[in-house]
């Protein structure tokens, strides 16, 4: 994975150090909270219901073993002893005090961590497939281009007060695993005419109250001019970009009201004059990047044998290795999820005890590397298959083992109205307690893929309108009520999920999302997913179930 | 008032030689002087052959592409900062320097932190008029917090990869 070099590395303790001096003069009076505000959280620093909240940058997910500890650590001291993962591949640290901020960050420098631009009206952490490097169906590792885009945006003198949050996302393989069609830029590669990296960019893509997908800006732009291409959209967005009002900002709005074709006119006029500038990416420069990204040696005579004796002997060990390995690149090794999604459990939260053991885990079985998914879970991503199954029993012992990565219980939660101070109702204990009852649906029928997110309110932080069962919680004349939306996917036949019809209440919404699920199962096809069932039936069937014939409109 | 000069590289605290005249207050004749865009664009001609350095402020919507052809007579644009999460001018500034060509003073107005001077320099600021109550003499030690940057701006510095390969020629990617 990328190491720092000094470079690197001053930057970091610097930007700490100056973090450090924005808190002292936070609490001697010198800045008042209304100018403290943009400052802590482009530091990824939130006021929430209770307490602050730290959230933690881990670059395009990708941790070593010794950061994991230095998490431990910081959840331990300064936190009451445990993480969330979020969707954006970063963790977060609900508990903290403004004091103890500048320490955990000298902390987090110690280690090549940070917190820079984890939140705030500018460019946030680039997200990518958890896979990569490792996958099957791979054209090109996109972490070295995703680290390129970091150093690029890492407090950018011009992009950082921009109109709204911004957020980049990259992929590497036919298969869309980073969901870039719901990103304000997504990349994803591909080879040119002589074998040369590229990249096919969208732009405008985004969730949040107005959801719509990214549109293709440029087919195919040389690895080389990504760095101007990207600088020419930012400049667009940061002098187009409407301001007066919140909702209308993010950069999906302005593509959809000048058009794709006339915001690609703007861009391209202003790449014209930068792209021969200091912004193109020197060979070399780009050489010294994927050298630190040089996969780990692997074994190439791995004897894969005792991996399919023991799926043969052990029908736990079976299920999970059906449900959590990925196919890998290398013969005879897999990449391991590592859910986060105990049932009944919050989903990402993971306790310190856990981090550590994990981290020796992933010592001894995947090189001392640990990546985070945005389905917040935890990948291993090199283990050899003859030792699956001792990495299985011991993941099983810490209840790190469910077998359910894109099942109905690896349900996707935002922090909601338990943590955070936006939120318009709960989703956490929504989340545990439909996780508990669809455990059981699932043991019984073997639902397959199928996926629910919860989000607190319109922010979309659990992107609901691109799971295939969406819940988002609003509130209605003081209570909490819970909006459904069917048939969104972020992979690649993205979709945005359309409202079933009006919410449902606490109480109620478990067994909404229940009779969905039993109306699926009487009209579902063999071994059919719950999303292309749907694709062939329409929402009516579910409509009819929920709300009765009667209430048809169409 | 005063405000912060970086001049030379060199961050210095200075009185302001200036005055921003209001809309409809008589310019000076024995100071420099800066006009709203509004008034600039009515008076530009008349304003011809006076010998008296002249700028120009633009609010955070204005657009510095109405006064192309006057940059060689402002001595100094004046890029207004309504609020913290306005940043614009950044923009605005750059593309003075790096595809106008504008040498003249570039001042930051308004609700200007300590906590922005430095991005601002980086893209081609070198006047600071902090927002009221801030201390100006502190904050130029704004200039020394970060020392290494990642991106080519409107300053010199040399980027992080410029650095890492300073040893030999430059070659373009493959
Ligand atoms: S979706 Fe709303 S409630 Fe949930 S974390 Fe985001 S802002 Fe908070």
């Amino acid at each position: 994975m990328y190491k720092y070099d000094h470079l690197d590395n001053t930057l970091v303790r610097e930007r700490a150090a100056q973090f450090r001096g924005q808190v002292a003069r936070r609490i001697s009076g010198e800045l008042s909270e209304d100018e403290f505000k943009p400052l802590r959280l482009r530091n990824g620093l939130y006021l929430q219901l209770h307490s602050y909240m730290l959230r933690v940058a881990i670059p395009y997910g990708l941790l070593s073993s010794s950061q994991m500890r230095a998490l431990a650590r910081i959840a331990r001291r300064y936190d009451r002893g445990y993480g969330h993962f979020t969707t954006r591949q970063n963790i977060q640290f609900n508990w903290v005090s403004l004091e103890n901020t500048a320490e955990i960050l000298d902390d987090l420098a110690a280690v090549e961590m940070h917190a820079i631009q984890t939140s705030g009206n500018c460019i946030r952490n680039t997200t990518t497939d958890q896979f990569a490097g490792v996958a099957a169906d791979e054209i090109e590792d996109p972490r070295p281009w995703a680290e390129i885009i970091r150093q690029w945006s890492t407090l950018h003198p011009e992009f950082s007060f921009l109109p709204r949050k911004f957020k980049i996302a990259i992929n590497g393989a036919p298969n869309d695993r980073a969901a870039i069609a719901v990103h304000d830029i997504g990349l994803s590669m591909l080879r040119g005419p002589n074998g040369e990296t590229g990249f096919t960019v969208w732009v405008g893509g985004g969730l949040g109250r107005t959801p719509m997908l990214a549109k293709p800006i440029r087919d195919f732009l040389p690895g080389a001019d990504l760095l101007s291409y990207l600088e020419a959209i930012l400049r667009v967005f940061n002098i187009e970009g409407r301001r007066d009002n919140l909702y209308k900002s993010r950069i999906k709005i302005l593509v959809s009201a000048l058009g794709i074709d006339r915001f690609r006119d703007l861009v391209e006029a202003e790449w014209a004059h930068i792209r021969d500038s200091a912004l193109r990416l020197e060979g070399r420069e780009i050489a010294r990047i994927r050298a630190r990204f040089a996969l780990p040696p692997y074994d190439a005579n791995v004897d894969s044998g005792p991996f399919a004796a023991k799926r043969f002997e052990d029908a736990a060990f079976a299920r999970w290795s059906a449900a959590n390995l990925f196919p890998h690149k290398q013969p005879g090794h897999a990449a391991v999820t590592v859910s986060l999604k105990p049932v009944g459990g919050i989903p990402g939260d993971m306790t310190a005890d856990r981090m550590d053991a994990l981290a020796d885990l992933a010592d001894e079985y995947s090189h001392g590397e640990i990546r985070v998914t945005h389905r917040q879970n935890l990948v291993l991503a090199h283990v050899r298959q003859d030792r699956l199954f001792d990495l299985w029993r011991a993941l099983d012992s810490l209840e790190l083992a469910t077998p359910n990565l894109m099942r109905v219980t690896d349900i996707i939660a935002c922090p909601g109205l338990d943590f955070c101070g936006l939120a318009t109702a709960r989703s956490i204990p929504v989340a545990q307690r439909l996780s508990a009852r669809l455990a059981e649906i699932d043991e019984r029928h073997d639902l397959g893929e199928l996926t629910i997110n919860i989000s607190g309110c319109i922010n979309s932080c659990a992107h609901h309108h691109v799971a295939h069962i969406g819940i988002l919680g609003l509130e209605k004349a003081g209570a909490e009520s819970y909006q459904v939306t069917l048939g969104g996917s972020s992979a690649k036949d993205a979709s945005i999920g359309k409202i079933i019809g009006r919410g449902f209440g606490a109480d109620e919404i478990v067994a909404a999302i229940e009779t969905i699920i039993v109306t699926w199962l009487e009209l579902r096809h063999d071994g059919e997913r719950f999303l292309d069932s749907l694709r062939r039936v329409g929402q009516t069937p579910f409509r009819d179930a929920l709300y009765g014939q009667d209430s048809r409109t169409e | 008032m005063t405000l912060i000069d970086y001049r030379n590289e060199n961050p210095m605290v200075t009185d302001d030689a200036w005055t921003h005249v209001a809309e409809d207050a008589a310019l000076p004749t024995d100071r420099p002087a800066t006009l709203s865009l509004q008034r600039w664009k009515a008076a530009r001609e008349e304003l011809y052959g006076r010998n008296l350095s002249l700028g120009v402020r633009l609010e955070s919507h204005e657009r510095v592409e109405e006064i192309l052809p006057d940059l060689p007579r402002l001595a100094l644009i004046a890029l207004d900062f309504p609020n913290l999460n306005d940043g614009r001018h950044f923009t605005t500034a750059r593309l003075l320097r790096e595809r106008y060509g504008f040498h003249g003073k570039i001042r930051a107005t308004g609700q200007v932190l300590r906590d922005q001077i430095d991005p601002m320099r980086r893209c081609g600021f070198n006047e600071f008029e902090l927002a009221e109550n801030k201390d100006t003499a502190s904050a130029i030690t704004a200039f020394d917090e970060i020392s290494v940057v990642y991106q080519p701006a409107a300053d010199a510095q040399p980027t992080a990869a410029q650095l890492r390969h300073r040893q030999s020629g430059p070659t373009m990617a493959g």
